[in-house]
């Protein structure tokens, strides 16, 4: 039962077949199978959702339907702990405006899905509550940020989930997971009761196991929110009624630069073997250039820490969370609370970011990046010129083993090259999956769309998803 | 100005400056590893900005709205999280003798 799909639920929830309260006690029942495997969720109250299940009306849009909630997302009454110490204890006042638009929509809220810590890292083992685990190979990272969410939703304990995207943290663990991972454009979701990590990258978005769920819970979340002034004010399309047209006739771009020395030749092979299906169906392919792609993991991995730096400032131990104990002065408390609150990877960014923001170093590291993020931006647009949607691998390998780069930040920040433009450049991109290597790890492709470019780009995925098996595959947990 | 990246950080310097106190094996494992990190961002060194605005495209307008009260937390749901508060304030350690 749990790997029904949002719209086959929905219909037994009409029908009458099947009871809001019936799903949560089974999403429950298969939490307690394999959650102790996996570590996707840090929290799940079950009777808390199953007393929204008893009220949920059913004609909503996602009456009764449970949605999974990554760590970072304010949830009224529920922890946020942003998977880091320093929010230990913390009990968030207020719902975030993506809660506040999925009650509306009837959805029952099921617990908190597993995170690196603040967002920060590409494996999910940066959590301080411990390593989330690959549904499809246990010894194996999920991906991550959003990890927990990840191996939540394709491991069949959460139905759909949100997670946050700022350098590919939906896409790369959705491709590394098998599931649909969509990060819309910059501005398209609003952040209020997001917590910050890198403001002008970080965006709210979903894991499903399928292109049509996605566009049905793009639709609710999105759209203007007055408490996010980065949020725009434009029209949001009905995502699912545009998804069955078919690519005949589009053009689809292949950049070279993303198909580069390094990549695992089972990822190149199937994402070839797509673009090829693509090509079947009548769309045609162009090749484009993005000929900065190089430079977007340095620049990201300025900005998004000189960001970070600012953005967890906030964690002092005055307002919210953990505070050293008996401090001898004022700074003698941010020092020591900052020092045991955080984990080594949030500590780092912290230090990296402060370091290019300071006296003597911001021209040459901060204003630097930033306009090669505009010639980065410009890539894009002239690329889009030429095609109405990309077709690029999300991450250069499947999986790697759990402890296999911890040691190796800079190698850890390299899993992210696929993904990480994008974000800089505020556009929208989905992961999807595209088939399995050899020893049976999922292999993701990446649609990347222009600003706004949301409708066409999910139609190109469900297109390519309607005439593949992959997303209806299983793993053995 | 450095016209130049470094690829040094001095991390003790830095994590005083970040409010973080770290330990010695801290620091020196974070002395390596950012070194690295510093040594593959220097690439964009590299590439020519000469011609490139640091503010992009300014597409953008201002937002305004009026300034009016809205619905917003009491003071005890704001406080709810303080580790230390006392008559609707924070507490926090004594800053002036």
């Amino acid at each position: 039962m749990t790997s029904l799909t949002i719209p086959e639920l929905r219909e037994k929830l009409r029908s009458g077949a099947l009871k809001s309260r019936e799903i949560v006690d089974q999403l429950a029942r298969r939490v307690e199978a394999v959650d102790p495997k996996l570590k996707a969720y840090n929290y799940v109250d079950a009777d808390k959702s199953r007393a929204e299940a008893d009220k949920a009306d059913v004609a909503k849009p996602l009456g009764g339907v449970p949605i999974a909630i990554k760590d970072v997302i304010n949830v009224k009454g529920d922890p946020c702990t942003c998977a880091s110490k320093i929010l230990q204890g913390y009990v968030a006042p207020y719902d975030a405006t993506v809660i506040t638009k999925l009650r509306e929509a009837g959805a029952v809220l099921f617990g908190r899905t597993n995170m690196d810590e603040f967002a920060m890292g590409s494996s999910t083992e940066n959590s301080s509550w411990g390593v989330t685990r690959n549904p499809w190979d246990l010894d194996r990272i999920p991906g991550g940020s959003s990890g927990g969410s990840a191996a939540a939703v394709g491991g069949h304990e959460a139905f759909a989930a949100l997670g946050t995207d700022t350098g590919g943290s939906i896409r790369q663990p959705a491709a590394l997971c098998s599931c649909v991972g969509l990060k819309p454009t910059y501005g398209r979701v609003s952040r209020y009761g997001l917590v910050a990590f890198a403001s002008s990258l970080d965006q709210i978005g979903t894991f499903t196991k399928t292109t049509e769920e996605a566009a049905l819970l793009l639709e609710i979340i999105a759209g203007f929110d007055p408490r996010d002034n980065t949020s725009v004010d434009r029209f949001v399309p009905k995502y699912t009624q545009s998804l069955h047209q078919g690519v005949k006739g589009l053009r689809l771009g292949v950049p070279k630069e993303y198909f580069v020395e390094g990549m695992d030749p089972e990822v190149e092979k199937a994402v070839r073997a797509a673009i090829d299906e693509y090509k079947r169906q009548g769309a045609e392919i162009v090749e484009v250039s993005l000929p900065h792609t190089k430079y977007a993991v340095a620049v990201y991995y300025i900005i998004a820490t000189a960001e970070c730096s600012a953005n967890l400032a906030r964690f002092d131990g005055v307002r919210y969370g953990k505070r050293a104990a008996n401090p001898k002065d004022i700074l003698d408390m941010y020092g020591r609370t900052r020092a045991e609150g955080f984990g080594a990877e949030v500590k780092r960014r912290i230090i990296l970011g402060t370091y290019v923001l300071s006296s003597g170093y911001y021209d040459a590291y901060y204003n630097r990046a930033q306009k090669v993020r505009h010639m980065i931006a410009e890539d894009f647009r002239l690329a889009f010129g030429k095609c109405d949607a990309l077709l690029t691998p999300t991450s250069p390998t499947a999986a790697f083993k759990i402890g296999e780069r911890t040691q190796d930040p800079l190698q850890m920040y390299l899993a992210d090259i696929f993904t990480i433009a994008v974000n800089l450049a505020g556009i929208c991109g989905v992961s999807i999956p595209c088939g399995f290597t050899s020893s049976k790890l999922p292999i993701g492709l990446q649609i990347i769309g222009p600003k706004w470019g949301e409708e066409t780009m999910l139609r190109v995925a469900h297109a390519y998803e309607q005439a593949t098996p992959w997303h209806k595959e299983k793993p053995v947990i | 100005m450095a016209d130049s990246p470094s690829q040094s950080i001095d991390v003790t310097y830095v994590a005083d400056l970040a409010r973080l106190r770290l330990s010695p094996e801290e620091i020196s494992t974070f002395q390596k590893q950012l070194g690295d990190v510093l040594g593959y961002v220097s690439q964009l060194a590299e590439v020519d900005v000469s011609q490139i605005s640091l503010l992009g495209e300014a597409d953008l307008k201002n937002r305004l709205r009026v300034d009016e009260v809205g619905p917003s937390l009491t003071p005890t749901e704001a406080l709810a999280n303080a580790p230390k508060q006392d008559n609707n304030l924070f507490v926090v350690p004594r800053i002036i003798e």
